[in-house]
């Protein structure tokens, strides 16, 4: 008894098969070996390699494929064929089913209108974050304002050296003009792993939370800067004080209120799904948010860079208002004017 | 009421883990959930990977560097070493972002480790894996681990780290890490709110047709070449197996080791009460697989299924 089938899907080893099922399996065997060995090319990224004939026969080949495994499913009962076919099935729909875009392709669409378009996505959610952030602010300021003790509550140790209540206006200037923190790198290395970047991946982190600590984060925040502001208002610095901010801190805040914004958006499909289920608003709205973070990852690189190198550089209050809001505006006209069209 | 045996590549999964993934066209796929074993085996090499290629990086800089010197060029200003320092920790804080989602967005849709352990990434509604998707698991991944972790790090080496700081960042990662085996389908928080999941990569080959003997009756019209066979069974004598117990018979025909096969042929000897044929098992098999198989496959046509030798 050693007739071995050795020729799959020849005439001979059909008429030698026994049964109807291995009959079946010959005469299709051939297709499922072509296709077998596309998807292994294509897994293996050699899609150019493919023949043009190859291509074109992709589609036909796979819904062969499908409508094989459906009757060897209830015809056959070689459990080995089934198996084969059941993962060749998978792997095929893997493929034809599998991501359309590749990593250079995904750069392109993300700048150019992907990440705007999520951006807008998630604008309510922006308004609210930006309501904290304002109320943030105005609260810190008055609570200083109402009592200096506030200050020291409301600021971490680390920023309040000599930028405290009562200091004198040369010493409070001295922190706006001049190198004070060392060079340029040391600054952005600092920057970028340190304080702000961190209260903008936490506040988007918190938002899994309903966003409640989101919102709290962001007030607590903008509350120091509230404090901060007062502070050089009192000795007359104001303008100064927030041409030093602006430089980068419009890239900063605005990349903090959008981290904030896409923690809500977040928080608020975990609240509120709708008529969705839990988990597939937040997966509708994890994507959407994830784009966002993306983009608020490249602005605190900008951020960082500005801190370490513009602010440095650049001394006049004048200048470094035109810098801080230059950039802002292209910010904004990236985010809300610049709307290509859906290719 | 009939009911199949789970044939083949099911065999030996958790059944835990057995989902199905109904395809846009309606079918049926059984997947399995990767383990959180792979899950862990394939961070630990992604992470491995990584550590080598920042490291096979750093040490061309340096080796560059050290050329550059050493040819006697003028040296380059500070202010363009910094530039480069600066430009070197971007890219580093990007590249493990880069790494994830340049093998997430491929074709196989697993990274080095991944593809080492056998698993796959796949959207759980079962339709097109977006890069959207890809990118949302990935960046919560930096938030769940990579970035605590630097934080914990730059702070220790500040000397700026907190007890309360150093616990909780310790407590963050730890939630994280042990999140998926707190839910059945082993998601991560990044394959949450991404709505993906990690899944076993199918591998596929195609073993050889296992019929070999002669099915009872048209056969014999259909291959005249064949010598007669010395094996026929009675109705009675294949009505004893079901699929489950022809299923097993056609792993040891494949697997063809000559003891098992023994035991086997015994075995069913001993059930319909033949006598054993000695020397001669894989004969007997063959022939009895293949009537069995025929008896089967005839019922199921008619819409008997028989599962296996209780039913």
């Amino acid at each position: 008894m050693n007739g071995q089938v050795t020729n799959p899907g020849g005439e001979q080893a059909v008429a030698a098969a026994v049964l109807r099922s291995d009959r079946f399996r010959l005469e299709r065997e051939a297709d499922w070996v072509r296709l077998d060995g596309m998807i292994t090319a294509m897994e293996k990224g050699r899609l150019k390699r493919l023949a043009d004939d190859d291509v074109m026969a992709l589609p036909v080949l796979y819904r062969n494929l499908l409508s094989s495994l459906s009757i060897a499913r209830e015809s056959s009962l070689d459990a080995g064929l089934i198996a084969y076919l059941e993962s060749l099935t998978l792997r095929a729909y893997f493929i034809v089913y599998g991501t359309r875009t590749t990593f250079g392709g995904w750069c392109r669409s993300f700048f150019g209108g992907a990440l705007s378009r999520s951006v807008r996505a998630i604008g309510f959610d922006i308004v609210v974050a930006l309501a904290a952030m304002v109320i943030g602010a105005v609260l810190g300021f008055m609570l200083v304002d109402a009592d200096p003790q506030w200050f020291y509550r409301l600021v971490p140790a680390q920023f309040s050296d000599v930028r405290v209540p009562g200091a004198s206006r040369e010493a409070l200037a001295g922190t706006l003009f001049g190198k004070q923190d060392g060079e340029g790198l040391s600054v952005f290395a600092a920057y970028l792993f340190n304080n702000n970047a961190q209260v903008a991946i936490l506040a988007f982190a918190l938002g899994f939370a309903f966003g409640v600590p989101t919102v709290l984060l962001l007030i607590y925040n903008t509350a120091t800067l509230g404090a901060m502001l007062w502070v050089f208002a009192s000795r007359g610095l104001t303008v100064e004080f927030v041409g030093w901010l602006s430089i980068h801190g419009t890239t900063e805040l605005l990349a903090i209120l959008l981290a904030g914004a896409a923690g809500l958006h977040i928080g608020r499909a975990l609240g509120f799904p709708g008529k969705r289920s839990h988990l597939a608003a937040l997966s509708q709205s994890g994507r959407t948010a994830a784009q966002v973070m993306t983009g608020v990852i490249v602005m605190l690189i900008c951020a960082g860079l500005l801190e370490g190198f513009a602010r440095q550089l650049v001394q006049a209050t004048e200048v470094r208002y035109a810098i801080g809001y230059g950039i802002l505006a292209l910010w904004l006209a990236y985010f809300f004017a610049f709307r290509p069209r859906r290719s | 009421m009939a009911r199949a045996a789970q044939p083949g590549r099911s065999h030996g999964i958790d059944p835990k883990l057995k989902r199905t993934l109904v395809t846009p066209e309606g079918v049926a796929l059984a997947v399995a959930v990767a383990p959180a074993s792979a899950r862990i085996g394939a961070l630990f090499i992604d992470l491995a990977a990584l550590f080598g290629l920042v490291l096979g990086f750093v040490l061309t800089l340096a080796l560059l560097a050290w050329a550059y010197s050493s040819a006697g060029l003028p040296a380059v200003s500070d202010g363009f070493v910094n530039f480069l320092v600066v430009l070197f920790i971007i890219g580093l804080l990007l590249a493990r972002n880069a790494y994830f989602l340049f093998f997430e967005l491929g074709q196989r849709a697993a990274t080095w480790g991944k593809r080492a352990v056998g698993i796959r990434v796949a959207s759980r509604d079962g339709g097109r894996l977006t890069a959207e998707a890809v990118i949302a698991r990935n960046l919560l991944r930096d938030i769940e681990m990579f970035l605590p972790l630097m934080f914990m790090t730059s702070g220790g080496v500040q000397g700026s780290l907190s007890e309360f700081a150093a616990w909780s960042g310790i407590i963050w990662v730890g939630i994280f890490l042990v999140f998926p085996l707190l839910n059945k389908d082993r998601l991560r928080c990044g394959d949450l709110i991404a709505g993906t999941w990690v899944v076993e990569a199918p591998r596929s080959t195609l073993g050889a047709v296992v019929t070999k003997g002669v099915a009872p009756g048209a056969a014999a019209a259909d291959a005249p070449s064949l010598p007669p066979d010395r094996y026929r069974f009675g109705d009675d004598e294949l009505s004893v197996y079901g699929e489950y117990e022809l299923q097993m018979l056609e792993q040891v025909l494949r697997t063809a080791n000559p003891d098992a096969m023994e035991t086997v042929a015994a075995t069913i000897c001993a059930k319909i009460g033949r006598s054993a044929p000695s020397g001669d098992e894989r004969a007997f098999l063959d022939a009895y697989y293949t009537q069995l198989r025929a008896r089967l496959e005839r019922g199921l046509r008619f819409g008997k299924r028989r599962a296996d030798k209780n039913s």
